[in-house]
């Protein structure tokens, strides 16, 4: 009884199997999605961590901040500037033709209504991102009572917004909420 | 390597034969890794494991690369780094235990490569550099596992830390200098733990390229098989792809599987509690012990408690320990028996046995305190594992009969299918058995 | 030649190692410790799933708000857990005004804004538990030469685990004939030495009062701490077993998938005789 004989050659069978073309096909497609599914964790670990996160939002008291004053905060790592305005820095500002600014903004589409008094924004160029003088007691304000950066001569006015200089947009106004009266939560 | 029967590399595309002009990594692939290089048909699943090593490093490369966007190698902080990889990273738990598992499985898949390279006769001529390659890749990973646990700055880190650097007191004159240059101060302290830090970063490149060696002289003769007979012809070998792809690819997905079995249920099993608690200089754990796959070599630095003549114990333990490991640098001249493979080699295929139960006891009693009855053990072991290599292999390799071996791959191949089996003994005439009417 | 050094070399290690070996050992004292020391006691705990065996299972939610009010009650009189923010408590059920509340009740460091001193001031979610004494010397100093420890990872960091801190609580007994106790220390069989420095710190019933309808036990209070702290030391329990499950399902699947494309590769070279 003739038994049959393993074949040793080395050839392939030819591709005529239509189940092991689907076998294969199944078997790939299985292991790219399992490859996916390892991806995302991969790069979302480089998101910011829960940690970081929780510092996204800040509350502020604003209680101790005088007329004219203006406090410095850290937001999500960059300093945040509240400026208590005085009666003639907000009349200054609504005297601006706004036709004439870089980036056109009035005084009300960046503050609280109601609250037209509390100036909130980064303290942050809006050129190359240095830091502008004028938050502390003592420091230069610029040409326009405002902010002004010595990095490369942008001058910002009593509302924050650009006038002189390089800096192409208003110092950004991040998203705020008053809590109550007095104090408000950033981020 | 150059079997006249692998396949070429062919490119179809233009841009496939544009390249190949310019940068042949397909046609290098292809004669590596793919149909066009021919491999013994008769492997079996210990030969999987070799690829598992490749992908155990590559696992260990990616994950540590995360893990260092997020640690920080400074003694303040590094404990407190780790915990904030766990508690507050996305998915830094999985990428931290994916870590410290896959070291582990790292090792256990290496620890059966080498034993299979030992049992096969791998290491014999023409494949010696091969070996001693491997053995670089072995203590290059120590090194790296080593210097990775300290890192974590847990109690068992710091402690481990000190023992090992401890060692290098023993060396007469130059100890001491050895070991402050090694610690960059004279305990464990920041300047340790950043440059373990460094360097912990730096060996696994280093390893991925000695694994380049590694691969590429094995390409030179091609892969051993478990007759240890030569490739003779086309009849004995198939091609890489899609054999043996399909083999590993089916054997990654095991390994992938126990893998992630501990990963996400076990974590801590094969760890210490200890490295839970920050390191503390002034407070001594109750046991040290290293990783389970340092407890075999801590068990033979342990076995030698008298000094000998002259020399110190702890010198004697240390000598030993590295002697351990170099001693295997020797085995193709140590083990020079003409027959490769122990399944033609009865009385070392015992030999072979007992040695793997006496690392397994050996294994044990390093992670025991040191008490009896596991001195004792580590002692008596300890002495076979060096007559083991030493006397027992060379006298038997150069004095016992060996099995006929089969005329090729092929012939063994067609005996486990034929209709006679293949006894000891039998003579194994003619090239390819025909049908018996 | 190699063989003759080899020899050599064998020979110097087997004989200088059994040479140690045959050397009289010291008699070995039978350590009174191991003999009265005990194992904790293994029970069923809700993480650990089906048949306790962790692999299903995810924590009480008010098992862990208990836990939690032991902690408070009594275990932070002298126990930081300074590794927990209090933004980790959503986990345990608490929304967000709960937590700025139970956060606003501790006083963390600060420093002084205007003189620049160091000063307290009240908690935000985003900050961690704060430590109960400023360092090892000061909690020395309060607590007779005794280091309470920071309890975010006592779970992870001691043999036993869950059950180790379960029956360690409930574990102080008289202490046998045999042993002494030295003074300010106290027995419990648990304990690694046997004589621990922290006095029985949930002994009585109704000690706290449990407001979610559990039993105000000392035998229940030793379980919900022992949770709490199971999920101070691993808060990704829940979420480690599923992606885990997830990750093995998938798994089984490719590997199965294959295995049979393996099996029909080699199906030509591997045909057995009819």
């Amino acid at each position: 009884m003739a038994t049959e004989t393993p074949t040793l050659d080395t050839q392939l069978p030819p591709e005529g199997d239509r189940r092991r073309d689907f076998l294969y096909v199944a078997t790939a497609s299985v292991a790219a999605v399992g490859v996916g599914a390892v991806v995302w964790p991969l790069i979302n670990q480089m998101n910011p961590s829960a940690d970081v996160l929780a510092l996204a939002s800040i509350d502020l008291d604003l209680s101790a901040v005088e007329v004219g004053q203006t406090v410095k905060v850290s937001w999500r790592g960059k300093p945040v500037f509240a400026r208590h305005l005085t009666p003639a820095e907000i009349e200054l500002a609504n005297a601006v033709d706004i036709k004439s600014l870089r980036d056109p903004q009035t005084l009300a589409e960046r503050t609280k209504s109601g609250n037209a008094q509390w100036l909130i924004t980064l303290g942050v160029c809006t050129h190359l991102g240095c830091v502008p003088l004028g938050a502390g007691t003592g420091e230069v304000r610029g040409d326009f009572g405002g902010y002004f950066c010595p990095c490369h001569g942008s001058h910002y006015d009593t509302a924050g917004r650009v006038r002189k200089g390089p800096a192409p947009w208003n110092l950004e106004v991040p998203a705020y909420v008053f809590k109550t009266p007095t104090s408000v939560t950033i981020g | 390597m150059s079997f006249p029967w692998a396949k070429q590399y062919q490119p179809t595309t233009d841009f496939g034969k544009y390249m190949d002009k310019q940068l042949p990594v397909p046609r290098l692939v292809y004669s590596a890794l793919g149909a066009g290089y021919p491999t013994p048909r008769n492997l079996n699943y210990f030969y999987n494991f070799g690829v598992l090593n490749g992908v155990a490093l590559v696992i260990q490369i990616v994950t540590g690369v995360i893990l260092g966007m997020h640690y920080a190698p400074s003694t303040l902080v590094a404990f407190d780094s780790i915990e904030h990889i766990m508690r507050d990273v996305n998915s830094g738990w999985m990428f931290r235990y994916m870590h410290a598992v896959g070291a582990s499985f790292f090792f256990a898949v290496v620890y059966v490569h080498i034993f299979r390279g030992l049992y096969y006769g791998s290491f014999k001529p023409p494949r010696e550099v091969l070996w001693m390659l491997g053995l670089v890749i072995f203590l290059l990973m120590m090194a790296t596992a080593f210097m990775g646990y300290v890192l974590v700055w847990g109690q068992m880190s710091f402690w481990g830390a000190t023992v090992i650097t401890g060692l290098f007191s023993a060396i007469p004159v130059v100890g001491g200098y050895i070991q402050t240059l090694l610690l960059g101060g004279f305990a464990p302290d920041n300047a340790t733990l950043n440059r373990f830090a460094s360097l912990h970063y730096l060996l696994p490149f280093v390893i991925f390229g000695v694994v380049i060696l590694h691969i590429w002289s094995l390409h030179i003769p091609g892969s051993n098989n478990p007759t240890g007979v030569d490739v003779k012809g086309p009849q004995d070998t198939v091609p890489f792809h899609p054999y043996y792809t399909a083999k590993d690819f089916f054997g990654l997905g095991v390994y992938l599987t126990l893998f992630a079995a501990m990963v996400f249920f076990a974590p801590n099993l094969l760890g210490e509690v200890d490295n839970y608690i920050p390191a503390n200089p002034l407070s001594t754990p109750a046991h040290i012990v290293p990783e389970w796959y340092f407890w075999p070599f801590y068990a033979i630095l342990r076995a030698f408690t008298v000094d000998f003549f002259f020399i110190p114990a702890k010198l004697l333990g240390v000598l030993a320990m590295f002697a351990a490991i170099l001693l295997l640098f020797f085995l193709p001249w140590l083990d020079t028996s003409p027959v490769r493979s122990n399944a033609y080699r009865p009385l070392n295929r015992i030999l072979f046995w007992v040695f793997v139960a006496v690392t397994l006891v050996l294994g044990v009693a390093g992670g025991k305190p040191a008490e009896e009855p596991w001195v004792m053990l580590s002692q008596v072991f300890t002495a076979y594992y060096f007559a083991h290599f030493l006397i027992l292999m060379p006298l038997v390799s150069r004095f016992e009969k060996t099995l006929p071996l089969p005329n090729s791959i092929s012939e063994s191949v067609l005996a486990k299918y034929g209709k006679t089996p293949a006894a000891p003994g039998a003579s194994f005439g003619g090239a390819v058995a025909q049908p018996a009417e | 030649m190699v063989r003759l050094g080899a020899l050599a070399v064998g020979l110097f290690f087997c004989i200088a190692v059994l040479w140690g070996a045959v050397q009289p050992r010291d008699a070995v004292i039978p350590d009174p410790v191991k003999a009265l020391y005990k194992h904790p006691t293994e029970i069923a705990w809700v993480h650990n799933g089906a048949a306790n065996l962790g692999i299903t299972g995810t924590f009480d939610r008010k098992q862990l708000q208990r836990g939690f009010q032991v902690y408070k009650e009594v275990c932070s009189g002298c126990h930081s857990i300074n590794r927990v923010a209090f933004r980790d408590l959503a986990d345990l059920g608490f929304t967000v005004p709960e937590i700025k509340a139970i956060a606003a009740g501790y006083e963390v460091p600060s420093i002084d804004d205007k003189t620049g001193e160091p000063a307290t001031r009240p908690g935000t979610p985003a900050d961690k538990f704060p430590l109960i004494y400023p360092n090892e010397i000061a909690a020395r100093a309060a607590q007779n030469g005794a280091l309470p420890p920071d309890l975010s990872l006592i779970v992870k960091a001691r043999e036993g685990g869950t059950n180790y801190i379960n029956s360690l609580i409930n574990g102080y007994a008289e202490a046998p004939a045999s042993w002494t106790v030295p003074d300010g220390l106290y027995y419990n069989p648990y304990f690694k030495s046997l004589n621990i420095a922290m006095p029985p710190p949930l002994a009585v019933d109704d000690q706290i009062t449990y407001v979610d309808g559990a039993k105000s036990t000392k035998v229940q209070y030793a379980k919900d701490i022992a949770v709490f702290l199971t999920w101070t030391a691993e808060p990704k329990l829940e979420a480690r077993k599923e992606t885990g499950m997830a990750a093995i399902i998938f798994l089984l699947i490719m590997t199965g998938l294959g295995y049979l494309s393996y099996k029909k590769v080699w199906a030509d070279l591997k045909r057995k005789p009819a």
